[in-house]
């Protein structure tokens, strides 16, 4: 079973979390300034990434947390998982671009 | 008028030796920041500790570490009143949600040297010692159904289950406890 690292509670179960989307969308700080096509492009549209995509993710049967992760979607490879708030990890992205050099 | 006596009866558990049903009790779900936790704690003569998926208890009170915001107070069932009068008084002004979670759950005992084998028949968890040692508690899925999961000596968990899944999960333990005893 694939074992994802929640940054609470450690190593855990897939089972016990749930996708939560992109991440790292900021909502527009004045919804009501943005254009039907800048408000669409908030809601609805989503980077489709081939390899390395920065995901939420939630530990919904667990401590019930949102946090980040960095997983590629080739492989379903979890490169690092960090809290809501924190930077995506440098060195995993460095990890991430050396995989893309080698593919 | 319509009888409501099946409704009036515990949630179905069947016989095993290694399962047995916990008397009733008192559960509250705490939410708040650390300072508030710490505060609410130590009105129930708890020690307070951030430490993730670890359970404090003393003097029949308990409190489970289900989140960094989260917790599951445990306390004998005639304690329902005092308590909710000592975190009236301790929590008083500041941000919190306690909600009286008391007949959402029932608890149940897995106990015996092949608890941990009973258990891994439906959680995925690694529940040895080293990994899951003594006072580790954690929500958790066993045979699909959400439950909370806490060990309490070595060879015996207490397991909080939703009163809806109980007899599910009491049935599917107790079929494969029949793997496991003589």
């Amino acid at each position: 079973m694939l074992l994802i690292s929640c940054p609470y509670c450690g190593e855990r179960p897939e089972l016990e979390f749930v996708h939560g989307g992109q991440a790292h969308i900021a909502r527009p700080g004045d919804p009501s300034a943005c254009s039907d096509q800048q408000w669409a492009d908030y809601l609805y549209r989503r980077d489709n990434i081939k390899g390395v995509h920065a995901e939420r993710w939630r530990h919904t049967h667990g401590c019930g947390r949102f946090f980040n992760a960095l997983r590629d979607t080739t492989s379903d490879h979890f490169l690092a998982t960090y809290k809501v708030g924190e930077p995506p990890p440098a060195q995993a992205q460095a990890q991430a671009q050396l995989r893309k050099a080698t593919t | 008028m319509r009888d409501l006596s099946a409704a009036r009866q515990g949630p179905y558990v069947a016989a095993s030796p290694l399962v047995r049903p916990l008397p009733p009790m008192t559960r509250l779900l705490l939410r708040g920041g650390s300072d508030t936790l710490a505060a609410a704690l130590a009105a129930l003569g708890l020690p307070f500790t951030e430490a993730a998926c670890r359970a404090v208890s003393e003097s029949g009170r308990s409190a489970l570490w289900l989140g960094p915001d989260e917790r599951l107070l445990l306390a004998p069932q005639r304690q329902l009143i005092e308590l909710t009068q000592l975190l009236r008084e301790a929590l008083g002004g500041r941000a919190h949600s306690l909600v009286d979670v008391t007949h959402r759950q029932c608890a149940l005992e897995v106990r015996g040297p092949q608890a941990e084998v009973l258990l891994n028949c439906g959680c995925p968890l690694d529940l040895d010692p080293g990994a899951f040692p003594v006072g580790m508690c954690t929500r958790t899925v066993l045979a699909k159904a959400e439950v909370v999961l806490w060990r309490t000596a070595e060879h015996s968990f207490h397991l909080e289950v939703w009163r809806s899944f109980a007899a599910y999960l009491s049935k599917i333990l107790a079929l494969a406890a029949r793997e496991l005893t003589p």
